[in-house]
């Protein structure tokens, strides 16, 4: 370990909290501390849930041609605020025949089983809220909670458009939840451990001080990040699996009967679940809070992982701004007839690139073709096996 | 390939981020309340009064308050009360005039049925579109001093148009000039 490891700025976070928690007596300390790392977590992600809605408007303003909100301060940077406060004025709404308290509790559920993902995501060297030696499957066990407060929000509506955009939700959650853990078995299975402290510290060898050895940059690992990815995307109704509000043709799903402030719930629910997703992601496939390059571990390691996440969520945007929705015969067919059988591909050649960690030098090579050789013929059968009788789409009219 | 025509739209929107920034004719839209499109001249929204000028609107509307628009108007926003006396109107004769004359823009719907019917030229398509008010029921009935504009407002708004009408007019006026000139024809002498 190089003397960054434990340069004065890893731990300012830490050092900070040390200095609040001076002030109480000792024996409240431990509370204080754990309390403290709850608010910052809420703070930041909330702080980002705002940001991001805003770099959200402002970068598909500027894909479709248009500067986006500009009005409010500058650059349009209240804008958040200012959504924030017509949130909150705004009349709160319950139907006479919804279930008052579970239509109260769904969003509150909602809210708090994606804030109980931050737990375990390291953001930093030294900056894990709770360091669990089973933290991935404690956060899937916390993201497939909020399948829960989805439903619950459709049944308690008491609305039948409510509650069947509900369970079109809750088939695709739980659809993309398989290639989502399929996804990241084989990280599991590298790195030897359910803990996302160790899945990083393994990443974080480099050859020659400058290639990262990040899951991402193996053949399974490259695979597997990107079904994550995909798999993140519906499971974060994101679009272009934005099927369970898709604001066009439901009138919003099993939000229809939800307003004011529990509607703005969701969304932050929904801008949670995507920042705790693609930390995971960070964490398994892109080395988590390691540096790129062994040189430039200087940086303090939670920047390095805030920027990864900005990355992806950055990416996620331009995703939406890009992809139509796709129907829902579509998106079951997707998860069920290519996703997964994918990823069990996925497994499959992560379990015989196991084999290989020893081998020499010329049979890497072997190892490496073989791999990427398995992954895209499957790939390819799959994909033509999908798409066969569904194109290319011939225009009659339009001038080609 | 599979997925590849993904890849190419993901393509075409980075494309358009990037362009956006540095090449600002990309942007269609206008901000607003500091830039402002030219109106189309066909476009409409609301009816005003021709008045013929600007000085005495009142006194020199075109409006023979005859009540065609008022009873042909399809969602019946207008509202007409006829004065007793009688005014020299636009072409010089002596006609009525509109007491009251009301339209409640909350209704109109801009169909421009009033200005085809009218046999005056006197109501026209105005072109004013913020008329926002904080009074819902006063504040969008518009009165007939409210809607009195003047006749180089409309050739302003819409020059063709305008000019159309006041070739009309200046032809209707003279006809009538002429047939004050000439002499009645004396009566047949009886037999």
């Amino acid at each position: 370990m190089t003397w960054a490891t434990d340069s004065y700025l890893e731990w300012a976070p830490l050092l900070l909290r040390d200095w609040i928690s001076g002030f109480f007596p000792s024996a409240l300390r431990g509370v204080i501390n754990d309390l403290i790392g709850i608010v910052s977590i809420l703070a930041v992600f909330g702080l980002l849930f705002a940001f991001l809605t805003l770099a959200e408007r402002k970068i598909l303003g500027r894909i479709q041609n248009r500067p986006g909100p500009n009005r409010t301060g500058p650059f349009g940077l209240l804008q958040p605020f200012a959504d924030g406060i017509k949130m909150l004025t705004k009349e709160d709404i319950v139907p006479r025949a919804a279930d008052q308290l579970l239509h109260f509790l769904a969003p509150v559920a909602l809210v708090a089983f994606s804030l109980l993902t931050f737990a375990v995501i390291p953001y930093g060297r030294h900056l894990v809220p709770v360091d669990l030696d089973a933290g991935v499957l404690y956060f899937f066990a916390a993201s497939a909670s909020t399948e829960l407060a989805v439903f619950m929000a459709g049944w308690a509506s008491h609305n039948k458009y409510s509650l069947l955009a509900a369970m079109r939700a809750l088939a695709q959650l739980i659809s993309y939840e398989l290639p989502l853990l399929l996804s990241i078995v084989p990280v599991v299975l590298a790195a030897g451990s359910l803990s996302p402290s160790v899945i990083v510290a393994k990443q974080g060898v480099w050859t020659l001080g400058l290639l990262p050895h990040w899951y991402v940059f193996t053949p399974w690992g490259f695979a597997g990040f990107v079904i994550f990815l995909i798999s993140a995307l519906a499971e974060s109704n994101r679009s272009p699996f934005d099927l369970p509000e898709a604001e066009s043709e439901l009138v919003a799903g099993h939000l229809t009967e939800y307003s004011g402030f529990k509607y703005a719930l969701f969304f932050m629910a929904e801008y949670f679940g995507m920042c705790a997703l693609n930390g995971l992601g960070v964490t398994l496939f892109l080395g988590g809070w390691q540096a790129p390059c062994a040189f430039l571990e200087f940086i303090p390691s939670y920047v390095w992982f805030g920027a990864k996440l900005l990355g992806l969520l950055l990416g996620f945007i331009w995703i939406r701004a890009t992809l139509p929705r796709l129907r829902m015969d579509q998106l079951m067919r997707f998860a069920w007839k290519f996703l997964v059988p994918l990823s069990l591909a996925n497994l499959a050649v992560a379990a015989l690139w196991q084999l290989g960690t020893g081998w020499s030098e010329p049979l890497q090579l072997v190892r490496w073709a073989g791999a990427i050789a398995i992954l895209a013929g499957t790939f390819w059968a799959l994909g033509r096996k999908l798409s066969s009788g569904f194109g290319p789409r011939v225009y009659q009219y339009a001038p080609s | 390939m599979f997925g590849s025509g993904l890849l190419q739209g993901l393509a075409v929107t980075a494309k358009n981020f990037v362009g956006s920034f540095h090449d600002p004719k990309r942007l269609t839209t206008t901000q607003y309340p500091e830039q402002r499109t030219v109106l189309p001249e066909a476009y409409r929204n609301f009816p005003f009064l021709v008045a013929e000028k600007a000085e005495d609107p009142m006194g020199t509307l075109r409006c023979v308050a005859c009540q065609i628009c008022e009873k042909e108007c399809p969602p019946q926003c207008i509202y007409i009360e006829k004065s007793k006396d009688k005014k020299p109107d636009a072409t010089g004769k002596m006609q009525i005039y509109p007491v009251v004359f009301d339209i409640d823009t909350s209704v109109c719907m801009s169909c421009q049925i009033c200005v085809e019917v009218c046999p005056f030229d006197a109501i026209e398509m105005d072109q004013v579109f913020e008329i926002a008010t904080t009074d819902r029921f006063n504040g969008l009935m518009l009165r007939k001093e409210q809607l009195t504009k003047p006749n180089s407002y409309f050739h302003e708004i819409h020059p063709n148009d305008a000019r159309d009408v006041d070739a009309r007019l200046a032809a209707d006026r003279k006809a009538a000039a002429a047939k004050a000139a000439t002499p009645p024809k004396p009566a047949a002498p009886t037999p």
